[in-house]
């Protein structure tokens, strides 16, 4: 099954009844109202006709400034005019890839990967080559033989895409070690890196990494960033962080794609980052996926099947799960939906069809009692299935003559 | 008129659905009729109820919408609806009903069991499997019996393999059928208002099974429409698909999947609502007869109200 099939199906999680964990949205039913009125008051009184206009297509300088202050919460130095603003972290990936590959261009990533970005790079036809994880992230002992073997065939990968902080689908973090070598790996090959870091902010526990750029300096460390997980999906807010001759190229291909991004919105973002109320903001957000992470943790271990494996994130909004092989997660979604649940199947996070019997499980969009629920029916199918492939794959002693004869029954 | 138009639904091929609805609206539009959209919810007789449409264009696929519950709905209602009536519904979506209707009227399909998830579970009925798969034989197709879109189709090669394709296929739906593989020229007969359309035939691009991708997206498969083929083959394979239809209870439109093998046509199922989008194969037909789209769609209302 591909990509429109996946499609299709997901069609009927747009039904009330359905409990979503397919989905990668932040909680945006907490953010004060009052916050948000006296926004567009404030717009109301002094910046109508400034907000109805175009703006710089890099940009407005307020945000640009806002995501300097936001990037140092990370401990991560930029200059504002390496910044160009997005519309959302999508368009970012989108840039990049526009202005850096050409058709058959390699491109390195995780496996599995930000399943969103996959249709990207296929429609600027790139060759994918996937790197496994394990739970320090991206392995860069099979990053290193997938170079070698690349540099065999005489190729070289424009870039390597990693999402080093609770990864996207997968949950992990990559360690402060690998993080070093991998930085290393791009200075000593000349190859850029694009760390993408929507979830860097939503820690639950545990000291912060360093980002990829902050230890690179910023010279083969491509950065993207987005307001999505942090304030508002809605307000289509991104960015992206290059040296100055990609910058330009990303310019340009901004400028053709949509101009600028939406004035209104930056106006909107801009002056409440500068308020500062975003940290206490997100320390809530923080508070809530927390609470909703271990309660998807331990409905799991209550309700799914013995040989399941998953893991506990220490931020960000997903779960990846992996169910016993013999199940495979495109037919488990199927019948999930027939009892209202839906999840991303692994395959959507692959380019090549891997992750079949894993699971992508979003926590932090759903509220504490359907994320119970859900586990539940997804737990419930699995059994069932589990039971019915056991029973089928059991039968060829039943069909077996018994291989001593059965005793008297003594009564 | 005032035409309801019924779409979405709770089936996986809601997504299509949707798309057959929203091209179907565009011409019921251009035609000049008044369209009240809705979609399945627990307001939809309520909404039919107080609306009294002239008509409602069932522009559903897959469960609820294609098999016979709606149908039996806006009779109750006394509302007239396009396509097949509530028992052919019935008997097109259970795949395994349907072949026994055909053959009990002598048209030709591949040969076949069925079976339910029940009598697997809890009936040992695995231990038939090997008997199963010799009267079949092999290659055999692992499907749903009702489901529509190749969703759940797996082709079974080996003995081996048969667990896990009727797992496959029974997430989709309760019951399975293993059939026999027909190796051959896919073809879709039209059938609107009792009369065939041109035969469309599918040519796939790359992968030996026709799929869902194929089938709903621009491109992936190439369709003849008219397929290539003979005069004595073409009267041959429409005879079969008329047949079916006509076996089945069809009014209104449906289309007759068939393999063309090297001994004659066999069919493989009838949809009693086929895809309405934009590529989809029944469209493809009508243009074919000289019926554009928004023609097509004033004949399927036309056909609905002299039923
Ligand atoms: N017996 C068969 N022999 C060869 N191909 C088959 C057979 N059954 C199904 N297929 C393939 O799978 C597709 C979907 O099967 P079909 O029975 O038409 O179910 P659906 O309701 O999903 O359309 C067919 O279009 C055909 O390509
Ligand atoms: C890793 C990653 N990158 C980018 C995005 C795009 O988000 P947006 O376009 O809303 O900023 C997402 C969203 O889920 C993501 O997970
Ligand atoms: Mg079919």
């Amino acid at each position: 099954m591909r990509s429109s099939a996946m499609r299709d199906m997901m069609a009927i999680t747009a039904r009330p009844e359905v409990i979503s964990l397919a989905g990668g949205l932040p909680d945006t039913s907490t953010f004060p109202p009052e916050a948000f009125a006296a926004e567009m008051h404030r717009i109301e009184k002094t910046a109508v006709a400034e907000v109805l206009q175009y703006g710089p297509t890099e940009g407005s300088n307020l945000v640009r400034e806002q995501i300097v202050e936001v990037m140092a919460a990370e401990d991560t130095r930029v200059d504002a005019m390496d910044i160009t603003v997005t519309t959302g972290g999508q368009q970012a990936i989108d840039l990049i890839t526009k202005v850096l590959i050409d058709p058959g261009d390699v491109i390195i990533c995780d496996a599995p990967t930000y399943p969103g970005a996959i249709p990207t790079f296929c429609s600027y036809e790139a060759d994918v080559r996937q790197i496994e994880m394990d739970s320090d992230g991206m392995r860069i002992d099979l990053l290193e033989e997938t170079l070698e073997t690349l540099e065999r065939e005489g190729k070289r990968p424009k870039f390597i895409y990693s999402i080093p902080t609770f990864q996207n689908p997968g949950g992990v973090t990559l360690s402060l070690e690998r993080r070093r070598r991998l930085v290393e790996i791009a200075r000593e090959k000349e190859i850029l890196v694009v760390e993408d870091n929507p979830y860097g902010l939503l820690r639950f526990e545990g000291e912060p990494l360093p980002t990829l750029y902050s230890l690179d300096g910023g010279n083969y460390v491509v950065y993207l960033g987005t307001f999505s997980k942090i304030l508002s999906a809605g307000l289509r807010i991104g960015w992206l962080v290059t040296p100055t001759p990609i910058r330009e190229k990303v310019v340009l291909g901004k400028q053709a794609a949509d101009l600028c991004t939406s004035t209104l919105t930056q106006d909107f973002a801009g002056h409440f980052f500068q308020s500062g109320r975003w940290r206490e903001y997100v320390a809530e957000l923080v508070e809530i996926y927390r609470t909703r992470r271990d309660t998807m943790v331990n409905a799991m271990a209550e309700y799914f099947p013995h040989g399941a494996t998953w893991n506990k994130p220490t931020g960000g909004l997903f779960i990846w799960a992996t169910m016993p092989d013999v199940l495979s997660s495109q037919d488990l979604l199927a019948k999930a939906l027939s009892r209202n649940v839906a999840f991303v199947p692994g395959p959507n996070a692959y380019v090549d069809g891997g992750g079949t019997s894993s699971m992508r499980l979003n926590f932090s969009g759903v509220k504490e009692d359907e994320i119970i629920e859900g586990i539940r029916r997804i737990g419930q199918v699995a059994r069932e299935q589990l039971k019915l492939y056991e029973t089928m794959t059991s039968t060829d002693e039943m069909r077996l003559p018994p291989s001593t004869p059965p005793e008297e029954d003594a009564s | 008129m005032k035409v309801a138009l019924l779409q979405g639904g709770r089936s996986l091929e809601r997504g299509v659905s949707l798309r057959s609805g929203q091209r179907v609206t565009e011409a019921l539009l251009d035609l000049g009729h008044q369209v009240d959209v809705m979609d399945l919810g627990p307001d939809l007789v309520g909404r039919l109820d107080s609306s009294r449409p002239d008509v409602a264009f069932i522009a559903l696929h897959g469960t609820e919408g294609e098999d016979g519950t709606v149908q039996a709905l806006l009779e109750l209602l006394d509302i007239p609806y396009t396509g097949p009536g509530v028992a052919a519904c019935k008997r097109c979506m259970d795949k395994s009903l349907a072949k026994y209707t055909l053959r009990e009227n002598d048209i030709p399909t591949p040969d076949w069991v069925t079976y339910s998830e029940a009598a697997i579970r809890d009936f040992g009925a695995a231990s038939t499997f090997a008997a199963a798969v010799e009267q079949v034989g092999l290659p055999l197709v692992a499907k749903p019996a009702s489901q529509g879109s190749s969703l759940g189709v797996k082709v079974v090669t080996d003995l081996e393999q048969v667990p896990g394709a009727l797992i496959t296929a029974l997430s989709y739906d309760d019951r399975a059928l293993l059939e026999s593989w027909v190796s051959g020229r896919e073809l879709a007969v039209s059938v609107l208002g009792g009369e065939t359309l041109p035969v469309v035939e599918a040519i796939p691009t790359e992968s030996n099974a026709y799929d869902f991708e194929a089938r709903y997206e621009i491109g992936a498969a190439s369709f003849e429409c008219p397929a290539s083929l003979g005069e004595a083959e073409t009267a041959e394979v429409e005879r079969v698909a008329l047949g079916a239809y006509e076996a089945l209870g069809c009014s209104g439109f449906a289309r007759v999947d068939v393999m063309l093998a090297e001994d004659g046509p066999q069919v493989l199922e009838v949809n009693a609502i086929p895809g309405l989008t934009e590529t989809s194969l029944l469209p493809q037909a009508a243009e074919a007869a000289g019926l554009d789209f928004e023609a097509m769609v004033q004949k399927i209302l036309d056909l609905s109200l002299d039923r």
